[in-house]
């Protein structure tokens, strides 16, 4: 027997949450799901070192108080098992389960690229030590060096020196142009303005990028280059993110159209595919604020609460205006391509060289001929890097979409009437 | 204060650690051994990289996305 519901909404961030809520009211049967322990998403990430806004605890309380409302936390989707079906899995179990809608709230991750040195214990994801500290990563005295794009930089920054850690430089891509432009065009959204005022640090540095992470068994210092200068710092901890890519993987095997590499959504935030819906940042970066009035629009949406929806409209035209600033003001600087060096590692699961894959057509000959993008993240950390460096094409997703328990995926069976997903690559290597 | 067993040694944390940040709490804040020999700690913290790969009561588990329980033992990989 399978299990069922009206509506499935996969991401328990702003945008998941959101639409829970707003789905709620109509009596529907919901689920909410999501892989990490703790609802909250990325911003609202909960943890012995995170402190929740008020609205993300009042938001919390709210989904505690429907009854209508199931949580899945810790579980992951691993394949699809026939038309609105879904194989999925967490800690102890793996089902099956069946839905009438649905609505992708899946987030997005950060551009991790490669550059020398970058495999080594120390250096982390920009919001990935935000994220590890909140879990309570200690850092405390440990120096620190912040690199890569964005706003996150300051975000993570900000956590990590709450936590105790000693910050050397925070180094901006971007231009010193650009990052003006942005910030002086901030007095239309005035809470954005503060936050930004808040979170300044006298280390950050425009039109700066690492060069590479320096020490033999881990990392011991960074070599950056500071507008013309080339600096050396010591450090224990590099933390770099080069922005964020949609997580589109399961709209994408959906069957989803995408367009610039988010999941393509109409004014309900529908999906190309019908009873389909995605908000938030798997439709493209925009931060909370958006991903909140998007989610709430797609759960209105999706329980026919059409006048609802549209009273939200406006509310995401503003934030959307935000997001737009926001993404010209960070585009990346090309000459990040060159980061990498013909021994830097660009697979981290299969220790693939760049020299291995630089000289390829695209993905699949790269793939074929040297393991890169087969290993245990499926390509998800360098088929991004790889198309920001070659143009590439990332890889189609395939199933399991995460590695899973072979008694998970002897549940497939169950799905008699479904077609059998290919399994050939279902065991990922350990 | 969960108290579990890292490699064998007893560890206890806050409530609410996940099993990354008790790596750098009670180890080397490693995760694992990449096939050409390199160590490798948690990278993107949220579920993506699988750098962070331990085993957890004996099943291989993602040490970014799982929480510090009573008993728990985990086992890098070395
Ligand atoms: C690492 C990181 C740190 C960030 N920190 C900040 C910050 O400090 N301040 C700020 O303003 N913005 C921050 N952002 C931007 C932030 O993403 C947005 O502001 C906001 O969280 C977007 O909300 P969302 O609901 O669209 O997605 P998210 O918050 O990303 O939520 C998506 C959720 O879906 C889950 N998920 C994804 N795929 C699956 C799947 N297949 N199965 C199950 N669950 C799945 C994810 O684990 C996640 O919990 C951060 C982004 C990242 C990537
Ligand atoms: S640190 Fe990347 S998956 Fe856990």
């Amino acid at each position: 027997m399978s299990d069922a519901v009206d509506l499935l909404i996969i991401g328990a961030g702003p945008a998941g949450m959101a639409a829970a809520l707003a789905a709620a009211p109509s009596g529907a049967r919901i689920a909410l799901l999501d892989d990490n322990p703790l609802p909250g998403g990325q911003i609202w990430r909960d943890g012995p070192h995170a402190e929740l806004p008020p609205k993300a605890r009042e938001m919390r309380a709210r989904l505690d108080a429907c009854a209508n409302v199931r949580r899945h936390a810790g579980c992951k989707v691993i394949a699809l098992a026939g038309p609105k079906r879904l194989l999925l899995e967490d800690a102890e179990r793996g089902w099956l389960l069946a839905y009438d809608k649905l609505i992708l709230c899946t987030g997005a991750r950060e551009l991790l690229l490669p550059f020398p040195g970058w495999t080594l214990p120390g250096v982390t994801g920009a919001g990935g030590l935000q994220a590890l500290i909140k879990g309570g990563l200690p850092v405390d005295g440990e120096r620190l060096v912040i690199a890569g794009s964005g706003p996150l930089l300051l975000a993570s920054a900000a956590t990590a020196k709450a936590r105790g850690a000693r910050l050397g430089r925070i180094a901006e891509q971007a231009s010193l142009g650009a990052v003006g432009r942005f910030a002086s065009a901030l007095w239309a959204w005035p809470n954005k303005a503060w936050q930004a005022l808040e979170l300044f640090d006298a280390t950050y540095r425009t039109g700066s990028h690492v060069l590479a992470a320096l020490g033999s068994e881990r990392l011991e210092g960074v070599r950056l280059q500071v507008g013309k200068r080339v600096e050396e710092i010591a450090c224990e901890r590099l933390a770099c993110g080069f922005g964020l890519v949609p997580n589109t993987q399961i709209g994408e095997a959906l069957g989803c159209a995408l367009s610039d590499g988010a999941i393509r959504v109409d004014a309900w935030q529908a999906s190309s595919l019908a009873d389909h819906y995605a908000a938030g940042e798997c439709t493209g970066f925009g931060g909370s604020e958006l991903a909140l009035a998007e989610g709430a629009i797609a759960g209105h949406a999706a329980v026919g609460m059409l006048a609802e929806a549209r009273a939200l409209w406006p509310q995401r035209q503003r934030w959307q205006g935000f997001a737009d600033h926001l993404n010209r003001a960070f585009a990346l600087d090309p000459a990040l391509r060159r980061l990498a060096q013909p021994d830097t590692l660009v697979c981290r699961c299969e220790d693939v060289p760049l020299s291995a894959i630089g000289g390829r057509r695209g993905w699949t000959e790269a793939k074929l001929s040297s393991r890169c993008g087969m290993g245990a993240c499926q390509g998800r950390v360098c088929g991004s890097a790889a198309q920001f460096l070659f143009g590439w094409q990332p890889p189609a997703p395939r199933p399991p979409f995460s590695p899973a328990r072979i008694s998970t995926l002897a549940k497939l069976a169950d799905a008699a009437e479904s077609q059998a997903p290919d399994l050939s690559s279902a065991r990922t290597p350990g | 204060m969960p108290e579990l067993l890292l490699d064998g040694r007893p560890l206890r944390v806050a409530d609410g650690t996940s099993v990354a940040a008790a790596l750098a709490l009670g180890g080397d804040g490693c995760a694992r051994t990449s096939v050409s020999g390199q160590r490798r700690a948690p990278l993107c913290g949220m579920g993506i990289c699988q750098e962070c790969r331990v085993s957890i009561d004996g099943v291989r588990r993602l040490a970014c996305q799982t929480l510090c329980r009573d008993g728990m033992r985990v086992e890098t990989r070395p």
